[in-house]
């Protein structure tokens, strides 16, 4: 049923390792720029980074295919990036423009992109769980060996539709994966202040369903637990749950003078940073001379460099289009008709 | 040939799942029990369970699945066993399904149709009673329908299931064990425009599901009194037809609205409200509304039938507007 921990990582493969490391520096430095970019007022509204937690999207989406379905959520650009959207796509779609991965109508919490099956960017806590199960379903009845992987935060455990959610999968036995980032804050509400049982895994386990807490610190742990968990659930083994535990290095948005957390505590946890955790296992097993090192980063950051070219350089949608895909248009879906 | 309304929506059910193996039914007790109000009755035995799928009291979770089934391919229909009960699910309709498309810049369309019970009659107190399809209706991006004769019951959920947009069925529970005929090929039916059930000259009575029999008997009424009334059914809430409200207005110059919701912020102050923008000069009366009393609807007979639109009630607001009252 539940294990407490993940299984032990394999053997650090450099090749891999080093890959494993740019993911993860790919998403770091996408969202400093979308920092640095919200403070020059090029993005707008809300905007919630995923500095700290990279570990999480890059161990997991690592190991599914390109048929597989991916559910995530307002902290969503780590996720979008690594599953395929390029850089220029989400922060055109952050500056609000025709080029953006929505045309501008999602914004930072609701990436969407069909090509890559990522289908969002939900804003609100917990409520991609039903349509994770639902498109689960869908792969289920129609025969496919699809797996549909659903992120959220530990904030959502708190709402109805998780408890709904869980228990339809395990009912149905459904190819969910669902993950859980815990990075121990809803906004600012701790998980001890909310949760009567703070061990997640342990309340997946309630629903039947095969749960493992893992170092989301540790982006080898992640991927192994990620892949013997998709593998179960792609050979019909029904739903899992992955605990993964992390931490939010940033505020949780750009309006959070965060009052409710010590700056011991967040200090502490810099030093689990899961990158410079994987670049120091990989430099001390001789894997990433400097040269190297510097080139990792040099790619991610003429990655991010090339997306802010591809915004900056984005249109916006004509006020004309304002009420564009309200109703879907004539001709841009198959409206379901069957001979 | 003869059919009630509960025994059309299950043809029309059953014609879907016949047509289409992406179809499927998902809800409350739509399997064992036989659907809570009888409608799924038999469709287990014919469909097997995968089909007709039963599912815990979850509103949020399932309504929430049928939207992901529709991302994924599936032609789903949910039944929420009634308007009060759907409010568990207002997230995922308004969040989600209402949204996706146009949050995701067009990519992500849902065809999802969800059937429901709606309205007072039946002495279920305030938590089984209300009509609440004009509030969906204020949502840009659903799609909401109310059928009111047997040929809407058999016919619109084929048409809804073919729109690659959400839509909501409103049934109208006095309605399920009306008798009527239906034609042996009776098929799929729009779901955009609005429909003259009585062609008149004096008055529109505009109205929808449930109080479509007791306007069409205040019509006949009416009629005996020498108002020949005009009664359209709207059948779709959301878009309205405008152009077929504004043109029998135009014609009658004298409108009264019958809408089982509370008057305040209803659907029935949104006809009103079009109809005096595009009409005013036309108008001979004040447009009229024959409403539910603003109170959640009561278990007690008297007390119920006292809430809620009748007959009576619309001979009287017509009469006031052809300035015959009194």
């Amino acid at each position: 049923m539940s294990g407490p921990l993940a299984p032990p990582p394999q053997p650090l493969d450099p090749a891999h390792g080093r890959h494993l490391l740019l993911q993860m520096l790919r998403v770091r430095r996408l969202e400093e720029k979308c920092v640095e970019l919200y403070s020059a007022a090029k993005i707008r509204g809300f905007l919630h980074v995923y500095i700290g937690e990279e570990a999480v999207a890059a161990g997991v989406l690592g190991t599914l295919g390109p048929d597989d379905a991916v559910v995530a959520t307002y902290r969503e650009h780590g996720h979008a990036l690594l599953r395929g959207v390029s850089a220029g796509a989400i922060l055109a779609e952050m500056y609000g423009l025709v080029e953006g991965c929505c045309r501008g109508r999602g914004g930072s919490m609701h990436l969407f992109d069909a090509a890559t099956r990522f289908f969002g960017g939900n804003a609100i806590v917990a409520g991609g769980l039903p349509l994770a199960v639902g498109m689960a379903l869908a792969d289920k009845m129609a025969g496919r060996n699809r797996v549909t992987a659903c992120f959220f935060g530990e904030g959502a455990v708190a709402e109805g539709e998780f408890h709904e959610s869980l228990n339809l999968a395990a009912l149905w036995q459904l190819p969910v994966l669902f993950c859980c980032e815990n990075n121990l804050y809803a906004m600012g509400t701790a998980l001890g202040r909310s949760e009567s049982q703070t061990d997640i895994a342990l309340k997946a386990a309630g629903y039947e369903i095969s749960a493992w807490a893992v170092d989301g610190m540790d982006v080898l742990a992640v991927e192994e637990a990620a892949r013997r968990a998709v593998d179960a659930v792609r050979s019909g083994g029904g739903p899992h749950f992955l605990e993964l535990r992390t931490y939010r290095f940033r505020a949780h948005s750009m309006f959070d003078p965060e009052r409710y957390r010590e700056k011991e505590e967040v200090a502490r946890w810099l030093e689990r940073d899961p990158i410079t955790l994987l670049r120091t296992a990989l430099e001390s097993a001789g894997h990433l001379p400097e040269p190297e090192w510097r080139r990792l980063q040099s790619d991610a950051d003429a990655e991010v460099a090339a997306g802010v070219d591809f915004a900056e350089a984005g249109t916006p949608e004509p006020l004309a289009d304002l009420t564009r895909f309200v109703y879907s248009e004539p001709g841009s879906h198959d409206g379901g008709s069957r001979p | 040939m003869k059919s009630s309304y509960r025994e059309a929506l299950r043809a029309g059910i059953r014609d879907a799942l016949q047509r289409d193996d992406r179809v499927f039914l998902m809800g409350e007790d739509v399997g064992a029990y036989g659907g809570s109000f009888a409608v799924s009755l038999g469709l287990l035995e014919e469909f097997g369970p995968e089909r007709i799928r039963d599912t815990p009291l979850s509103e949020s979770g399932f309504v929430g699945a049928g939207i992901g089934a529709a991302l994924g391919g599936m032609r789903p229909i949910v039944e929420i066993m009634t308007v009060n009960f759907s409010l568990l699910a207002l997230d995922q309709l308004v969040n989600n399904a209402a949204s996706l498309l146009h949050m995701s810049g067009g990519q992500f369309h849902v065809p999802l149709v969800v059937r429901t019970t709606t309205g007072a009659g039946r002495q279920l107190g305030a938590q089984h009673s209300h009509s609440l399809e004009g509030w969906y209706a204020h949502i840009p991006g659903l799609r909401i329908l109310a059928p009111a004769t047997l040929e809407d019951a058999r016919g619109m959920l084929w048409t809804a299931l073919e729109d690659p947009d959400p839509v909501l069925i409103f049934e109208h529970g006095s309605l399920y064990n009306v008798p009527g005929e239906l034609a042996e090929d009776a098929g799929a039916v729009d779901i955009t425009s609005a429909a003259i059930r009585r062609p008149g000259t004096a008055v529109t009575l505009i109205t929808y599901g449930g109080t479509l029999p007791l306007t069409l008997e205040a019509a006949e009424q009416l009629a005996g009194e020498g108002i020949d009334a005009e009664v359209l059914d709207l059948r779709s809430l959301r878009p309205l037809d405008d152009a077929t409200i504004l043109a029998s207005v135009a014609k009658t110059h004298r409108a009264v609205v019958v809408d089982e919701g509370w008057r305040s912020g209803s659907i029935s102050a949104e006809i009103s409200a079009r109809i005096s923008e595009r009409l005013f000069f036309e108008l001979d009366a004040p447009v009229g509304r024959v409403c539910s009393a603003e109170v959640p609807i009561p278990y007690s007979k008297h007390l119920e039938l006292a809430a809620l639109p009748s007959a009576a009630r619309v001979v009287e607001a017509a009469r006031e507007a052809v300035g015959a009252g009194g």
